[in-house]
């Protein structure tokens, strides 16, 4: 499904990623663990194509084609889903109204018809109350207010709905209660199918005791220095990054 | 299904879609202002002397004014001996009687700008006034307002037929001294229109006035007078238009509102003259006039839409004079390209318990200047007066400007005043989260645009708020790059 090779990207002239190497598989879901700085969250704005990151070499194909190439709302339309470390507020703009655009917009890409009004709100309904929202979210104003945990109960919604081949999740655990970190981790593991896949980008191995992943990366100074199943990940939490750091170098 | 291709095609086409001119014979006089000019507009509409006389008073008083300049807009100055000061469609004969012998060129403009006038295709609930260049051709609904008591016509008919209304009200709100576009145009006003709702009722009907100019190297200068007796209840609304040109034309109006005890008026607008091309060529310069005069326990809703224009400056306010009276004040106002807007309000408490509400959002785009001036007075006797200001103001892009300008005068201990304001420009955060979720960025900022004028679209009677809503996104086409 994806494909990251010797993939280099900065900003300006300060290299941050300097030669990933990722490979991920429908059906996989992929952890990326590493220090503050490491360029995770580069990593996560690259593929989705946020403004202001040069990238400086190497390629990333999504399904065969160059993901590079596309505009931001083009690789949404594919299927590509940023779940954000901080989600951003967008006052005067309705959630339902929102949700429903993009849904639409999706849909219609996918040659799918759109959603009336009544049938998106009854979707969406039954997704709000899997994820703990109230109903009077869907009146509020898009993260406008919201606290931490809403906003990114928020950014699941919205992954739900859109359903993304490909889910890339930043940081959603930060700032996180246990019980709404179980609640976000049941929304992400709903969406776990055969023919799609999650990366999910994390600072601390907690996350992972709920979505459980095939494999553990660890991404130090823009590179891969190493790879591992679930089990790397309890390794790190025990050890720390430095004793890798060490070793890698 | 089709609503939405309509849509779509006027997300496609940017251009200004009422630029076209309508090729009609029509009757101008030369360019040029003097007693002439004011006496040959008096006597083609058959004015009698106390009006003649009142337009002439206007005219010297004007001679000795001077065009303002502290508004915050920059345009070269106007030549006002290089104006056309009065043009009409040719008449055959008496003109017509009704709408019926009106020439069908003109229908067929109205229509085009999406205001059929003729029985069958009329809008429903709203009666229109349709006013091209210097005259009013016609007005639908006539007969159904007669029978509620209801008088909505042309400014120049009601002189012949209600000149004791028009003698007692025409310019007790904004007096012909007022202010220099004020007073020019009580010299030439030419056509407008005129409602009065009597005691007791409530207008059966939306009433609109469609403003169109089309000739060449005018001026329109239209005056509205509406009068709204004892406990009744009217909403008005005005649409404006004109065609591309490279000249800059002058649109002067005044407006006057009269709300009579427990009466209530609500003023909308939706102005979309054309606005001048990308590098500032041509466009209206919109100087206007308008206030509203509030008695007991009376109410007064100013709701603007300004889109259009290369200047736009005018201050829709209202004079609190009655105990318990309330003045509103809605407005979006954007500014694209190189337009320039300076506009707010004037809210004059003078009556006890008087209240005010002031919200505005002002939107810049391109190079667009745009400013909110606004005045809140409080006399010494009005105890306990409240106003509540809000003043938002959204950038888009780095090369516009937004400003604010709240006066506060209260001479009266009591008052409550609050003002609001706020500065935010469309972030690249925001149009970035809206792209990851499929939006395009056009329909990104057009989502954020609509969300912080919803305050504002919610006062508008919703036959409009949608029209509103999608003459900013047309607007906006292409403020983003």
């Amino acid at each position: 499904m994806l494909q990251i090779k010797n993939l280099q990207a900065g900003i300006e002239d300060k290299p941050i990623l300097k030669g990933i190497d990722l490979s991920v598989n429908a059906g996989e879901v992929h952890a990326i663990m590493g220090p503050n700085g490491s360029g995770k969250s580069t990593l996560a704005s690259v593929l989705a194509g946020r403004d202001g990151f040069d990238v400086t070499g190497g390629k990333a194909l999504y399904n065969g084609n160059d993901l590079l190439d596309l505009a931001p709302e083009e690789r949404a339309r594919e299927g590509v889903f940023l779940a954000f470390q901080y989600p951003v507020e967008i006052p005067g703009v309705n959630s339902t109204y929102f949700l429903r655009s993009a849904v639409n917009a999706v849909r219609t890409h996918r040659g799918e018809e759109e959603l009336d009004a009544m049938n998106f709100l009854k979707a969406v309904k039954v997704k709000m109350k899997e994820l703990g929202l109230g109903e009077d979210f869907l009146k509020r104003p898009v993260n406008a207010g919201f606290s931490g945990g809403e906003k990114k109960r928020n950014e699941i919604l919205q992954m739900t709905m859109l359903d993304p081949r490909l889910a890339i999740l930043d940081e959603t655990d930060s700032g996180l209660d246990i019980d709404a970190l179980r609640i976000v981790a049941d929304g992400v593991n709903r969406l776990r199918r055969d023919d799609n896949a999650q990366v999910v980008i994390t600072h601390y191995q907690r996350l992972l005791d709920y979505i459980v992943p095939d494999f553990v990366h660890v991404l130090n100074d823009g590179c891969i220095i190493k790879s591992g199943d679930k089990s790397l990940a309890l390794e790190l939490e025990e050890k720390g990054y430095d004793w890798l750091i060490k070793e890698a170098a | 299904m089709r609503a939405d291709t309509d849509t779509i095609d006027e997300f496609v086409a940017s251009d200004y879609k009422y630029g076209f001119v309508t090729d009609i014979e029509s009757e101008s006089i030369k360019p040029g202002l003097g007693e002439e000019t004011v006496r040959f507009i008096s006597a083609k509409k058959n004015e009698p002397e106390w009006l003649l006389e009142w337009r002439l008073k206007a005219l010297r008083c004007w001679e000795k004014l001077e065009c303002p300049t502290w508004p915050h807009v920059d345009y070269p100055p106007v030549d006002f001996q290089d104006i056309s000061y009065y043009s009409a469609p040719k008449k055959k004969g008496d003109g017509p009687k009704s709408l019926d012998e009106v020439d069908p060129k003109l229908l067929e403009t109205y229509e085009k700008l999406g205001v059929p006038l003729h029985e069958r295709a009329r809008l429903a609930g709203v009666a229109v006034d349709a006013v091209f260049d210097s005259e009013s051709i016609g007005t639908t609904f006539k007969e159904d307002l007669a029978k509620a008591g209801v008088i909505f016509c042309s400014i120049s008919e009601a002189v012949q037929e209600y000149p004791e209304l028009v003698k007692k009200h025409l310019g007790t709100v904004v007096p012909y001294t007022d202010n220099f576009y004020a007073t020019l145009n009580s010299a030439v006003f030419s056509d407008g229109s005129f409602v009065y709702i009597p005691k007791g009722t409530r207008c059966p009907m939306e009433l609109s006035t469609y403003f169109r100019i089309n000739a060449a190297n005018t001026g329109q200068f239209e005056r509205t007078l509406i009068i709204a007796e004892e406990g009744s209840h009217v909403s008005y609304l005005e649409g404006c238009t004109a065609p591309m040109r490279d000249e800059n034309q002058l649109h002067a109006a005044v407006v006057e509102l009269i709300a009579l005890d427990n009466a209530e008026i609500k003023y909308s607008t939706v102005q979309n003259w054309y606005p001048g091309d990308e590098q500032g060529r041509g466009g209206i310069y919109n100087f206007v006039t308008k206030r509203g005069l509030c008695k007991t326990s009376a109410k007064i809703s100013w709701t603007q839409v300004e889109t259009g224009s290369a200047i736009t400056w005018k201050y829709p306010s209202v004079i609190l004079k009655g105990d318990n009276s309330t003045g509103e004040f809605y407005s979006v106002a954007l500014t694209n390209n190189m337009q320039q807007a300076d506009t707010g309000t004037k809210m004059v408490h003078l009556g006890k318990n008087t209240r005010s509400t002031i919200v505005s959002k002002g939107i810049s785009a391109g190079r667009g200047q745009n400013s909110y001036r606004g005045l809140v007075q409080v006399g010494k006797k009005a105890t306990n007066a409240r106003n509540f200001s809000q003043c938002d103001s959204l950038l888009i892009g780095d090369q516009c400007g937004a400003h604010t300008f709240p006066y506060i005068e209260a001479k009266n201990p009591s008052a409550n005043i609050e003002h609001e304001a706020t500065t935010s420009k469309i972030g690249e955060d925001q149009i970035f989260y809206c792209n990851q979720r499929g939006l395009e960025t056009q329909d990104a900022v057009n989502m954020i645009v609509n969300g912080f004028c919803k305050e504002v679209f919610r006062e508008l009677p919703m036959e409009f708020a949608m029209e509103a809503q999608k003459l900013l996104d047309v607007s906006l086409e292409g403020s983003v790059g």
